[in-house]
């Protein structure tokens, strides 16, 4: 494998679990958030197994994007970009080394922790390996797309809104396949439709995003 | 061989400095001097490759380059060591080696597990020169590499830039109070800022 690839992706993992609240609060925001719900619309179980998948699903989408906006920008600040920019290594796939160590640090505490959020929410317990898996092939999407956000606001102050804005039209479809196959599956119906194009969009966007991240980042430094 | 001719950017329309040409060939160190915002930063960063330059002709050498800028590049979080250590394995082919001995020469052995956050300017600095031994054959493209130094940080950078010279490999320094030493084979570049009036 490659050595800057490794290099890069072991400190960025280092620097994440040092800064202990950069990867605990988005999953602190996606349970209180998760966990508000019932307290606001009701503990009904009917009502709240239905819309089970859409809660979980917009609150991942959200502590995904939100966590996303620190993910090019101490290195813009202190200069570490440029130092990434000047070696020989493409800069894609040293951008995809960063954005592999955030979905290890955001997107996969939150496919762990999905089951039991499920259980407060009384989804149906048929549906929990679709939302498991939706969540398999959805967070990294949401990485991904929400990289190329990051790498395009990271030289401009209060990026983070433009950032959401930019970006979550680009994730519509992704929240709508997720909770429609969950749903589905809670009906006692089919969702591999879903399931294959979410996993379309993932292939899309695996081959896609570390270009145009890198593409992104050379506009913003200059 | 690092050849620039009539390099320059323009912002706004407007060219930053006046177009510059300079020549240097194995174990040069090219001078570039000039007034505050003349866009010295600017022209060395256009060799980096980190900026295109809008006229001109640019041919850089095929060996990688080493860039020391106004932004070290080093993360607060992380130890000097820890700091370092990415460096030697991200900008060579080997993999994890003991960086020790470059941290002895750069005197910042005693702070190697204090974090970066807690490092003076001038420590901050010899961390990121520190980079500088990883890349001995790079051509590197020093700017103020003399700031914040210390006496003996000063005559470190000294030596380092003589050394660099006696491997026959290239340098870009960008200073504007503190000359490179004479012993080595500078030639300067005078950088200045564009202005309406010619």
């Amino acid at each position: 494998m490659n050595n800057s690839f490794i290099a890069l992706l072991r400190r960025d993992f280092l620097m994440i679990l040092r800064n202990k609240s950069e990867w605990l609060q988005p999953l602190f925001f996606l349970v209180v958030v998760v966990s508000l719900f019932p307290l606001g619309l009701g503990p009904g179980p009917t009502l709240l197994a239905r819309i089970a998948p859409g809660v979980i699903w917009i609150a991942a989408l959200l502590a995904s994007v939100l966590s996303l906006d620190q993910l090019f920008r101490s290195d813009y600040e202190d200069g570490s970009l440029e130092q990434l920019m000047l070696g020989n290594q493409s800069l894609s796939l040293l951008v995809f080394a960063k954005l592999l160590a955030h979905w290890l640090t955001t997107g996969l505490p939150i496919i762990a922790l999905s089951p039991l959020l499920a259980v407060w929410l009384n989804l149906p317990m048929e549906a929990f390996p679709t939302l498991v898996k939706s969540l398999i092939l959805g967070t990294p999407v949401l990485t991904l797309v929400g990289g190329i956000g990051a790498a395009l606001t990271v030289g401009l102050r209060g990026g983070g809104q433009l950032l959401a804005l930019l970006v979550f039209p680009l994730l519509v479809p992704i929240l709508i396949f997720a909770t429609m196959g969950v749903s589905a599956v809670a009906g006692g119906m089919e969702a591999s439709a879903h399931m294959g194009l979410m996993f379309a969009y993932l292939i899309m966007s695996l081959t896609l995003a570390p270009f145009a991240c890198a593409a992104a980042l050379r506009i913003s430094i200059s | 061989m690092l050849i620039l001719n009539n390099i320059t950017l323009e912002r706004y329309y407007e060219p930053v400095f006046e177009p510059v040409s300079a020549q240097l060939g194995a174990g040069e160190t090219l001078m570039v001097t000039g007034t505050n915002g003349c866009g010295k930063t600017t022209l060395i960063r256009i060799i980096a490759g980190l900026l295109d330059a809008s006229s001109g002709k640019m041919q850089i050498p095929e060996q990688a380059v080493a860039y020391v800028g106004h932004y070290l590049g080093l993360k607060d979080t992380l130890t000097v060591r820890e700091n370092l250590q990415f460096y030697a394995r991200f900008s060579t082919t080997e993999g994890d080696r003991d960086i020790t001995p470059e941290l002895e020469r750069m005197q910042i052995l005693p702070l190697a597990d204090q974090p970066a956050r807690s490092l003076s300017a001038g420590q901050r600095k010899r961390c990121a020169l520190a980079r500088l031994l990883f890349q001995p054959d790079a051509l590197w493209l020093l700017d103020e590499p003399y700031a914040n130094l210390d006496a003996d940080g000063l005559s470190l950078v000294d030596r380092l830039l003589r050394e660099h010279k006696a491997r026959g490999s290239m340098a870009v320094v960008v200073s504007h109070n503190r000359l490179v030493p004479d012993d080595l084979d500078i030639k300067t570049l005078e950088v200045r800022a564009w202005s309406d009036e010619q």
